[in-house]
């Protein structure tokens, strides 16, 4: 603590130098935070994935439509104890951009299938006997004030009834809450039954599969002979874990987690440049400076130890501002990335990255100051 | 006289390029305690490379120098920074202040290295602003003082470990004529009174004409005897 003063005059020589480029870490660790916290949100649902979970779904691509006829015949595939089914509705609240995630379900089996979905019994069994009922995610009920009794109207970008509009109704009969996976919360499931008699095409046809089996450990022999079931015909199916379903659904919307990377990636090298020359800079004009400090006694490491703090302090003060900014934003985004706080994990990485980026960029200029001649230091030479 | 610096047949050399230039040849040197020693020499002459072998900044290629009753010849690097911080207080030319730092905290840099607790490093430091005059202008940034103020700082600091020995460079060679008189003055005051070896390197005439005794060197040798009478 003695040497603070010493370590503070350092950094404060040239004070706009020190503000840019603690504003050009904190800018960069908000990136990382936003990025890497809505990363995490699309990587939760990964993470979160069941092992006694496998997906059947077509086999050219994830897109394409089963028979719900398969259904029986998968129930029958030893190993098998529960079969359910979803599709993928492509529905938007008003205005496309206010996307909710909508899938048409069998009330019956998709809520056992699924025990973290928690939802009162009561609330299944009236979706259940309400054609038109759905049951939503609490995060999507607070985020539209939707209420339990009310109509709402959901538009599909893929789904025309027989009236050849997209216009479809729902009531509400039901709130769900997925407390290990918050961003399941934005999601809303209906009856298949009103979605199957109201679609104009592919009648009798569900997006995909999801099964319960015994033991994870028959994971692989499971999936085999499913697909082996409906090996050449006309919807082969391609059968995986929930993880890698996850995973391949994800990636339509783009390999999040690669652009995320990418970005910050780019982001930290420029930084790397930006703070290594600052810190280059800031040690070359104190050579004489570091000189006397040697002079009057201070060791190799010592003087070492003073350039590493100076850059600790600037990339930790930057990026705990960055990430605390991006913390702050993360309650305004909630409705995008579907989670409201920034996970503590996106903090960790973060800091542990400035403690990285202190120590490669000061590490060059702190070697040099370690190593100098203080008689050619003092000499001007 | 007990020997505060002693140098014997020390010998120096510098690269320069591939070259190798002798810069001390077997220099004798013996500099009693208390005494103020002012060397003076043409540039180029060894005069401060001397000074730099007694304050332990750098080490001779064959010779001994004893300081303070150590062989500091035989120390590593680390064990001379060590050292230094116990026996020497430097005074520079151009004074080296920390220009971020306040007159006080620029003079309590060498009392961090020791075990002090925060109180005493202030007392100290109030005592060395005493003696070197300037107790009103502790809080100021050295931007914020004259040339000789600057240089009142630069002592206190080369003092405020209390080394028995203090090597100055050039000390006045920055300031006009009444103000390097008065710091000269102070440095003969803490000579006398505060019982420091001084060696000081200097072009000036008047500046050696404070010291004790006048040692010339030139082409890399001692051209006195460099031998205390």
């Amino acid at each position: 603590m003695k040497y603070f003063p010493l370590i503070w005059a350092g950094l404060t020589r040239k004070k706009l130098r020190t503000i840019l480029t603690l504003l050009s870490v904190l800018v960069a660790f908000l990136l990382f935070g936003l990025l890497q916290g809505v990363n995490a949100a699309f990587s939760s649902g990964v993470s979160g994935a069941h092992l006694d979970r496998l997906i059947v779904q077509g086999k050219v691509s994830f897109t394409d439509q089963m028979p719900l006829a398969y259904r029986a015949q998968i129930a029958a595939v030893p190993g098998v104890t529960a079969v359910t089914y979803a599709s993928w509705f492509g529905g938007y609240y008003q205005d496309p951009k206010n996307q909710v995630f909508s899938f048409p379900v069998e009330p019956s089996t998709y809520f056992s299938m699924f025990p973290e979905l928690t939802v009162p019994k009561d609330q299944v069994e009236a979706l259940a006997k309400t054609r038109t009922g759905a049951i939503i995610g609490k995060k999507l009920a607070d985020q539209y004030n939707w209420k339990i009794g009310q109509a709402i109207p959901v538009k599909s970008a893929i789904w025309t009834k027989l009236d050849g509009t997209s216009d479809w109704s729902f009531n509400v009969v039901g709130i769900f809450r997925d407390l290990d996976n918050p961003s399941q919360e934005m999601s809303l499931f209906f009856n298949n039954d009103y979605f199957d008699e109201a679609r104009s095409f592919d009648k009798g046809m569900v997006g995909w599969y999801t099964v319960r089996i015994d033991n994870p450990a028959h994971g692989p022999a499971v999936a085999a002979s499913i697909d082996k079931l409906f090996a050449n015909s006309e919807h082969e199916t391609k059968t995986v874990t929930e993880k890698e379903f996850t995973q391949s659904f994800l990636k339509q919307l783009g390999d999040v987690n690669f652009i995320v990377t990418s970005i910050i990636g780019a982001v930290f090298f420029a930084l790397l440049f930006l703070t290594g020359n600052t810190m280059m800079q800031s040690v070359r004009e104190r050579i004489p400076e570091f000189a006397v400090l040697k002079t009057i006694g201070f060791s190799d490491g010592g003087v070492l130890a003073i350039v590493l703090v100076e850059g600790l302090l600037l990339a930790i003060t930057g990026a705990a501002l960055g990430l605390a900014g991006s913390a702050a934003a993360f309650p305004l985004l909630e409705s995008v990335v579907g989670i409201a706080h920034l996970p503590v994990s996106v903090i960790a990485l973060g800091l542990f990255c400035a403690v990285l980026l202190a120590l490669v960029t000061a590490l060059l200029p702190g070697w040099r100051v370690a190593r100098l001649n203080v008689v050619d230091a003092l000499a001007g030479r | 006289m007990t020997h505060a610096i002693s140098m014997v047949n020390v010998i120096k050399h510098y690269r320069r390029g591939r070259e190798s230039v002798e810069v001390l040849h077997g220099v004798n040197l013996e500099v009693g305690e208390g005494e103020f020693v002012a060397i003076m020499g043409p540039s180029g002459s060894g005069k401060s490379t001397l000074l730099n072998l007694i304050g332990g900044l750098d080490r001779p290629d064959s010779g001994s120098v004893s300081v303070a009753g150590q062989r500091i010849d035989k120390l590593s690097g680390g064990q001379l920074t060590h050292w230094r911080a116990g026996h020497v207080g430097f005074v520079f030319q151009f004074y080296n202040l920390m220009p971020a730092l306040s007159a006080a905290a620029n003079i309590e840099l060498p009392l961090l290295l020791l075990p002090l607790s925060r109180v005493q490093r202030k007392a100290k430091v109030a005592a060395v602003l005493e003696i070197v005059g300037l107790s009103d202008r502790a809080k100021h940034k050295p931007s914020e003082l004259s040339g000789g103020q600057q240089q009142r700082i630069a002592i206190g600091r080369a003092l405020v470990s209390d080394p028995p020995i203090l090597l100055c460079d050039e000390p006045t060679g920055d300031l006009d004529r009444g103000t390097a008189t008065e710091i000269l003055d102070l440095i003969q005051l803490l000579s006398r009174r505060e019982k420091k070896t001084v060696v000081m390197v200097t072009h000036d005439q008047k500046a050696a004409d404070s010291a004790s005794r006048q040692l010339h060197v030139d082409k890399g040798q001692l051209l006195d005897a460099g031998i205390a009478a």
